[in-house]
This record gives structure tokens, C-alpha cells and sequence, in this order.
């Protein structure tokens, strides 16, 4: 299996792409020269130079450190977002797919209103309920991913709720709650993975959104978003305050999908070659 | 046929109450009194309790949400909370620049996705498939507000080639007026062409495969015309397929694209809006937009419906 994902070039690239990111969250005390929030400057908007590589921002604080703090902030709401919007999407999606009926068709019909919004206007709208901060960007993108995964698992229980295993499981007197968890779940597992990580790009960039926008991740967090929100007002004169933390997006959702990719066709061979479906 | 869609139909009615009443409680669940917020600082207890009776809060939730729907049923889109001004005619007044930006964009994305999607699945694995699939990569990973950006500081900070913001009606002056809309077009529409010329890559692929296409190879048609006439048709279904998440990406690609460039559309007034807590508007304009949605995927099921035989005994 794991060959399969080596011969395919642009998957490694991917997770190299990722487990750079992974490495620099990690590490990013060790990584970033100084601390993201500490001012240098009495003077902000310094360009770059030997002691700080990227400059400072408005306030004289070292942007390649915030760069690198960044990443915490992209991943922690990427991989949070899609726990959680898995978890609700999984439970929803099982007990309709298994219990049928006027279960799956209360919440089928819940799920279709949600995905009948704009992925990113829904995003928008809910922030702009709950309020601007970290926590609520996430509620958000976890409630605009959670119709995703309840489909999938449901699907999922659908064709596997006919199977003899499942039928024996209940014939020796396994309670539902037990059939779900320890006989349907684990098959519905691989799509379920497949779909989170190509999930975390697009989390990561609605976040990036909203926080550019001013809905999500607050001052003085270091988020990628934000950065260049602040950093729109200083075009001409540091430009580099903008451009710079979009690269990193740009590189975080490409590896994503990348990996994603790859982890699908690895573990379903039959799609490989196919470009995927998914993004905001 | 007129059986489906008749049963669209059904369903799209009974998905726009479902969004509308999503939308009803959302709201409810901004913190505080809506009558006091309205109020501000000229609020006594006596005017309170008034307006909470005007505006029908000391009633039942459903009874409130049944007054609500009856009123948006009729047009009436809530209030703004600060104007007092209707939502509706502040959503109509900003509506031919949201329209010029998303029809631009509409155009960019086509002119781009489409001829790169062509060539790109009716050559795999070639030096122009190449481009296209690092496109289509690339796009679906740029965030549309540094596209934006960066666009702005080349071309209207660097080059001078275009202003840098500003709007100006098509009936004003339509070289200008064009003018002002390239660089948020361009930012929207690249949006949209990253995934057009995915699908329409993916879709071209898959047709290609089929065995009518054999066939016609066999008759003797050029590869050209093979493409162009008989693959391409059931390729471009699968584009309608993805209708939903193409121009839902244009939308919520607006609103981000208008704050960039200061665009007097629906999406700035939704996001000045959240920044006075003006909900009266919030609401109107989540609703509108959702709605314009909600029918555009209908009327793309019926276009599907139309365009695609098979679908009709379903």
C-alpha cells in the first residue's frame, strides 16, 4: 500500500508539504528566532534584514516568527474543524443510515438545508451570530463540513447494514449502539480519513477567510489570515506583509490535497489518476 | 419527465422553509434583546416593552417565525436595525454591482477554465494537461483575498494599469466601468475557472472512454471533431453536476472579493452590517443571497433534466 502512495510522485509531494507543516507547528518555539509577540522596534514596518529575515509588522514584531506561529493556528483549526464536523457528521449519518425511516429523514432533510447555503456565506453568517473569535471560526467550518461526512457515513451504513456480518453481529445479540460502533464503523473508516484531510486544506482556507475578514482568529494571534488583513492597509510600502503569509496558505491547501489524494488512492486504487472532487 | 420535476419543485419549496427557518434561529441565537439593540441608548422599560410587542417578540417562537415567513413571503426582508431602512431595497440598491462582478467573473472563469479543461482532457499526460492540472491545483489553493491583493498591488499600485477600486455603473460608462471591474473579476473568476477546468478535465476523460467515441473514431471523424461534438457534450454535464459547488463558490467568493477591492455590493453590505451588528440586515441579506442560490441549483436540475434523457425515468 505504502508503495503505491511512493509511486505516486505528487502525493509524496504532498506529504512532504505537510509533515513540513506539521514539523514547523511542532517545533515553532525552536524554529521561529524570537517570540511572535514580543515588539522589537519602537518603529514597526521594518523590511526585511539580517536580524529579522521577513521584517516586522505595524508593531515592530518579527514576522517571520508569526510566520511560523502561523502554522500552529492553521492546523490546530484544520484537524480540530474536521474532528469535530467528522464526529457529528458520523453520528448524524449512522443513526439515519441505520435506523431509517423518519430518523434519516428528519435529519437528511436537516443536512440538505445546511449544504443549501454558500459553503462560505454559511461560514460568514454563523461568526457573524456567534461572534468574532478562534472558537467560533471553528463551530462555523465544523457546521459546514458536517452534512459532508453525515453522507458519507450514512452511505456507508446503507450498504453495509444489508451485510451478513452486520446480520450476525445482531444475531448473536449485539445491542445496536454495539453493531454501530464496533461492526459498522470501522468499515466506514477509509473514506472517512480520505475526507478529513482533504477537508483540512479547505478548513484552512476558510479560515483564512474569515479571519481576513476580521470574523476569526483575533489580535494578537498570529493567524496567516489575519496577517494579511492587517497587511492590506501597507501595500505600498510593505508589501511583503501581505504576500507573504499567503504563500504559506498556498502551500498548506496544496499539500493537503495532495495527501489526500494520494491516501485515497491508496486505499481505493480504482480512482487513481482521477483528479478529486472537493474545495470550497 | 415534467414528473421529476415537478418533484424538484416540491423539494426546493420545502428546502427554502427548511433554510428560512434556519436563518430564524440563527438570529435568535445573537446575544441580547433585539427591541434593546434597536433601542440603544434611548431605551426606557416603557418603549422597550412597546417595541418588543411591535416587533412581535413577547409572543410564541413559532408564532414569531410563522409572522416572519409570511412577511419575507411577501417581499419583506426585515429592517435594518440602524437605517430603519428595508433590507430588500438596500439588497436592490447594491445588487448591479454585485451582478457586474459575478457575470465578469462568470465570463474570466469560462474564458479560462473552459479552453484549459478542452485540452487538457482530450490530451492526458500531455505538456498542456500539465498546465491545466497545476492550474486547477493551484487555483483551488489560492485564497481569493491575496489573489486579490497581489493582483491589486501589480497591476493597480505598481503598473497603473487599472484603478485600484472604485465602481462604476455600467450605464454611466461601460469602458470604465469595465475597467474598474478587471481586477475583481479576475480575482473571482480564476476562482471559478481552477475548478471548471477540473471538472470539465475529469469529465472529458470519462467520456473519452466510452465506447460511442470508439465508434465515431472508427467512422473515420477527426479527433477534433470527436472532442468538440460527441465527447464534449456529456462532458459538459458533469459541469452542471457541479453547478452547485461552482457558483456557490462564486458567491461566497464575492463577498470576499468585494471587501478586497471596496466593492458596493451584497457582500460588503453583509459585512458592514456584521461589523455595526445591524442583524436586521445580516438576516435579509443571508436569506436573499441563500435563496438566489437555492432556485439557480433548481433551474440546474431542470437545465440538467432537459439536456440528459436518461435522467427522466429516475
Amino acid at each position: 500500500m505504502w508503495r503505491r502512495f511512493q509511486r505516486n510522485r505528487l502525493a509524496v509531494g504532498g506529504l512532504v508539504l505537510v509533515a513540513a507543516m506539521v514539523l514547523t507547528a511542532a517545533l515553532a518555539p525552536w524554529i521561529a528566532p524570537y517570540s511572535p509577540y514580543a515588539q522589537f522596534s519602537d518603529i514597526g514596518l521594518q523590511p526585511p534584514s539580517r536580524a529579522h529575515l521577513l521584517g516586522t509588522d505595524t508593531i515592530g514584531r518579527d514576522y517571520l516568527s508569526r510566520l511560523v506561529y502561523g502554522a500552529r493556528i492553521s492546523l490546530l483549526v484544520g484537524i480540530t474543524t474536521m474532528v469535530v464536523a467528522a464526529l457529528a457528521g458520523v453520528v448524524l449519518g449512522m443513526l439515519g443510515g441505520y435506523y431509517g425511516k423518519m430518523v434519516d429523514a428528519v435529519i437528511g432533510r436537516f443536512l440538505d438545508a445546511l449544504l443549501a447555503f454558500p459553503v462560505v456565506l454559511l461560514a460568514i453568517f454563523i461568526v457573524a451570530v456567534l461572534g468574532p473569535s478562534m472558537l467560533n471560526a471553528i463551530v462555523a467550518v465544523a457546521i459546514v463540513y458536517t452534512p459532508t461526512f453525515a453522507r458519507l457515513a450514512r452511505a456507508s451504513v446503507l450498504s453495509l447494514r444489508a451485510q451478513d456480518f452486520v446480520e450476525a453481529a445482531r444475531a448473536m445479540g449485539a445491542n445496536d449502539a454495539r453493531v454501530l460502533g464496533r461492526h459498522v464503523l470501522p468499515s466506514t473508516l477509509s473514506p472517512l480519513i480520505v475526507q478529513c484531510s482533504l477537508g483540512i486544506g479547505s478548513a484552512i482556507l476558510i479560515e483564512a477567510s474569515l479571519s481576513f475578514l476580521g470574523l476569526g482568529v483575533q489580535p494578537p494571534t498570529p493567524s496567516w489570515g489575519a496577517m494579511i488583513g492587517a497587511g492590506r492597509n501597507f501595500l505600498t510600502v510593505a508589501p511583503w506583509l501581505a504576500a507573504v503569509p499567503g504563500i504559506a496558505i498556498i502551500l498548506a491547501i496544496i499539500g493537503f490535497n495532495l495527501f489526500g489524494d494520494g491516501i485515497r488512492d491508496m486505499l481505493d486504487p480504482r480512482t487513481a489518476g482521477r483528479r478529486p472532487s472537493h474545495g470550497p | 419527465m415534467f414528473r421529476y420535476i415537478g418533484r424538484r419543485a416540491l423539494q426546493t419549496v420545502v428546502l427554502l422553509f427548511l433554510v428560512s427557518a434556519i436563518v430564524f434561529a440563527v438570529i435568535r441565537l445573537v446575544p441580547g434583546d433585539p427591541a434593546a439593540m434597536q433601542m440603544g441608548t434611548e431605551a426606557t422599560p416603557q418603549g422597550l416593552a412597546r417595541l418588543r410587542h411591535e416587533m412581535g417578540l413577547d409572543r410564541p417562537i413559532y408564532v414569531q417565525y410563522a409572522r416572519w415567513l409570511r412577511n419575507v413571503a411577501h417581499g419583506d426582508f426585515g429592517v435594518s436595525w440602524l437605517s430603519k431602512q428595508p433590507a430588500l431595497s438596500l439588497i436592490q440598491r447594491r445588487f448591479p454591482a454585485t451582478l457586474l462582478l459575478t457575470v465578469d467573473a462568470a465570463l474570466v472563469g469560462v474564458a479560462i477554465g473552459v479552453p484549459l479543461g478542452i485540452l487538457g482532457g482530450s490530451r492526458p499526460g500531455s505538456v498542456v494537461d500539465g498546465i491545466t492540472s497545476t492550474f486547477a491545483l493551484l487555483g483551488v489553493a489560492l485564497p481569493s483575498f491575496w489573489l486579490g491583493l497581489m493582483l491589486l498591488l501589480t497591476f493597480a499600485i505598481g503598473l497603473h494599469w487599472f484603478p485600484p477600486s472604485g465602481y462604476v455603473p455600467l450605464n454611466v460608462d461601460a469602458g470604465d466601468a469595465l475597467r474598474h471591474a478587471a481586477l475583481p473579476a479576475v480575482t473571482l473568476g480564476i476562482g471559478l475557472a481552477a475548478p471548471l477546468a477540473r471538472f470539465l478535465r475529469a469529465g472529458l476523460l470519462d467520456a473519452l472512454r466510452q465506447d460511442y467515441i470508439r465508434t465515431a473514431l472508427a467512422k473515420g471523424v477527426t479527433a477534433t471533431r470527436v472532442v468538440l461534438r460527441h465527447a464534449l457534450k456529456n462532458a459538459l454535464l458533469s459541469v452542471i453536476t457541479a453547478f452547485a459547488l461552482l457558483f456557490g463558490g462564486l458567491l461566497g467568493g464575492a463577498i470576499i472579493t468585494e471587501s478586497v477591492f471596496n466593492w458596493p455590493g451584497i457582500g460588503t453590505l453583509l459585512l458592514n452590517a456584521i461589523e455595526q451588528r445591524d442583524y436586521g440586515v445580516v438576516q435579509g441579506v443571508v436569506l436573499y443571497v441563500t435563496v438566489v442560490f437555492v432556485v439557480a441549483n433548481f433551474a440546474a436540475d431542470v437545465v440538467y433534466t432537459l439536456l440528459d434523457p436518461r435522467i427522466r425515468y429516475e
